[in-house]
């Protein structure tokens, strides 16, 4: 048995050069950036360039979702852990996805029809600008530094692991390519090119889950059979995963309530004509991103029957490489190319995403909106988009290159807490609540995020894995089941102990605003 | 007349928020419901209810089918209900 696994971990050619991933993966290059050329002659305002000119149609906004949430981290990471304990795999599936029903019911249509770019329109509608918008762009840059970091590092990882160049070289590539989309073709080029990343993703891995089920007579509990007579009944029944109830808790309510607050995922329902279109593309978002994860948990135990938890940790043992060691057994090669090669484009859509709600929040929130009072011009105000599109970009390479090698998987778990903590109180408050003030808000934003690092900072996740320290201050491994509470209710208590009259009287055109549409008021 | 514009909106907002609570304390309570029989009811979870399939492996399923009929609860009642009261206040 060891001999055999043996000599299957010499056979696989991860690692190695491989030329049909480089072919699929030039091809996507010169796919997406011919789509940028022609997206950049039709990006020539600021409504172009954050918001494609509200010209997406729901049901490409809902690719377009869906290809910008599934990352090269969860869909090897979630095979990995399938593939190596079993049921625990199908916490994390069914963990990103259920926040997406939150989004449709409270957020998607009032943030379309209140705000203009950024979440933070629709927070500071009728509260005070300036404190309003520093405080949602220090969230939204937050939430983007930790999620931009932890894909670039797993980018290069990756890379280097399956197309055998450098990690720098990886990422300077990558890098230039998504400056690209987002420089010059703006919004409308970067939801074309997570439209196109969604399509590949989705097809690699239904024709991965496909191919295992034909092994086992198109019948997942046949399949469920297999890996349980291999390696024990415990596979088909929850493990060592959630061995303290509270953590499960709160890593739930970071990925449940962080989805409603990820910028660059809000960014996305701006791209969309009207409210309506915007409530439809969720629910084509979430049909596709529950058929992923699902998928995956399928994929994973392909790899787990196929090729086995011993060959899958021989090669990378975190077992992120289930995934395309299933590929390699069932499609040899060229199979395996394209599945890397998708790994690569789906982490350069993701990051493109999250470079331009970066900009975002850095141009229209702060540039325009508080250094320059709603005074700039339409060209400068997209100059100033397109400069800070290229300093994320170059930053975004830069952080890459200075935490190669770290431990960083925990920084998702980190931007999913602070989106719970900071953006998503104060996005419900300002929607729901007609006392909420300046003061409660920017309370809200600023003690969730900086909660949320202080907490993370004590934790056993950055103690413990990655400083080396025997023991953390701070017990639970996410904090969001204390940082959420503990925003909401400086929001709600800071509103309450000095009441604002005059920002609660703009309360009834905001909601009308919020039900009827921009053109009523 | 503009009073009873604003009651009207009022009355159409408090009920679109009542289905956006209530779907969502559902999908709460499903999900971390689930989160909550991992944590405390794991020999319940490992029951065989067929060959190959678990409680916990089919409840995990039915998580994420769950989500896709709420949404799609959600979105019916809003192209009927919503968006045809919404229609009549616009007029």
């Amino acid at each position: 048995m060891s001999s055999l696994l043996a000599a299957l971990q010499t056979a696989s050619r991860i690692g190695a050069p491989n030329t049909v991933a480089m072919g699929f993966f030039f091809l996507f290059i010169v796919t997406t950036l011919g789509i940028t050329y022609w997206a950049a002659r039709r990006t020539r305002t600021t409504e172009h360039f954050y918001a494609a000119g509200r010209s997406i149609s729901p049901a490409q906004n809902g690719v377009a979702l869906a290809g910008d949430y599934m990352s090269a981290a969860s869909f090897l990471g979630i095979a990995g852990l399938v593939s190596t304990t079993g049921f625990d795999g199908l916490i994390y599936s069914t963990g990103w996805l259920v926040g997406w029903p939150v989004v449709l019911f409270l957020i998607a249509e009032p943030l379309r029809n209140l705000g203009r770019y950024t979440f933070a329109d629709v927070v500071a509608v009728r509260l005070r600008q300036t404190p309003v918008r520093i405080a949602a762009a220090i969230g939204t840059l937050a939430t983007v530094s930790f999620y931009l970091i932890a894909q670039m590092v797993g980018a290069g990882g990756l890379i280097r692991l399956m197309f055998g160049i450098p990690y720098e070289t990886a990422l300077v590539i990558g890098g230039v390519a998504m400056i690209a989309y987002v420089l010059f073709g703006g919004m409308l080029a970067t939801t074309w090119v997570q439209i196109v990343k969604a399509v590949l993703l989705l097809g690699g891995a239904a024709a991965l889950a496909l191919l295992v089920l034909s092994r086992f007579g198109w019948s997942p509990t046949a399949l469920f059979s297999a890996a349980a007579e291999k390696y024990g009944d415990a596979v088909l029944s929850p493990g060592r995963l959630v061995s303290k109830p509270l953590d499960a808790v709160s890593l739930g309510m970071a990925l449940m309530f962080g989805t409603a607050g990820l910028p660059h995922i809000l960014m996305r329902f701006y791209t969309v004509p009207d409210a309506k279109a915007a409530r439809t593309s969720v629910f084509y978002a979430t049909g596709l991103i529950g058929s992923f994860y699902l998928m995956t948990f399928i994929i994973g135990f392909g790899a787990m029957v196929l090729v086995g938890p011993a060959a899958i940790r021989g090669v990378e043992p975190g077992g992120n490489m289930a995934a395309p060691l299933l590929a390699e057994f069932l499609g040899g090669t060229p199979f395996l190319g394209f599945i890397a090669a998708v790994a690569f484009a789906t982490i350069l859509a993701v990051v493109a995403g999250l470079t331009l709600s970066g900009a975002a929040a850095l141009s229209h929130d702060l540039w325009v909106g508080v250094v320059r009072r709603e005074k700039a011009g339409a060209a400068e105000q997209l100059r100033v988009a397109r400069v800070a599109t290229v300093g994320l970009g170059i930053l975004g390479v830069a952080l890459g290159i200075t935490f190669k090698g770290q431990n960083v998987a925990f920084m998702v778990g980190l931007a999913f807490a602070i989106a719970a903590s900071a953006n998503f109180p104060a996005l419900v408050l300002s929607i729901f609540w007609r006392r909420y003030t300046t003061a409660g808000a920017v309370t809200s934003m600023l003690l969730g995020t900086a909660s949320t690092l202080a907490l993370i900072y004590f934790s056993p996740t950055l103690q413990i894995d990655v400083l080396k320290h025997p023991d953390a201050w701070f017990p639970l491994r996410n904090p969001a089941l204390v940082t959420m509470p503990l925003s909401f209710a400086a929001g709600i208590l800071v509103s309450l102990l000095a009441p604002r009259p005059d920002e609660a009287a703009g309360f009834d055109a905001v909601s009308r605003r919020m039900h009827l549409g921009q053109e009523v008021t | 007349m503009i009073d009873s514009f604003e009651a009207r909106l009022a009355v159409v907002a408090a009920r679109r928020w009542r289905v956006a609570i209530v779907l969502t304390a559902t999908m709460i309570t499903l999900y971390f419901g689930f989160i909550l029989l991992i944590a405390y009811a794991k020999p319940v979870l490992a029951r065989r209810i067929a060959p190959g399939l678990s409680l916990g492996i089919l409840l995990g399923a039915l998580v994420i089918v769950a989500s896709w009929i709420l949404t799609w609860v959600y979105v019916r009642w809003a192209n009927n209900h919503y968006d045809a009261e919404l229609g009549r206040l616009r007029e």
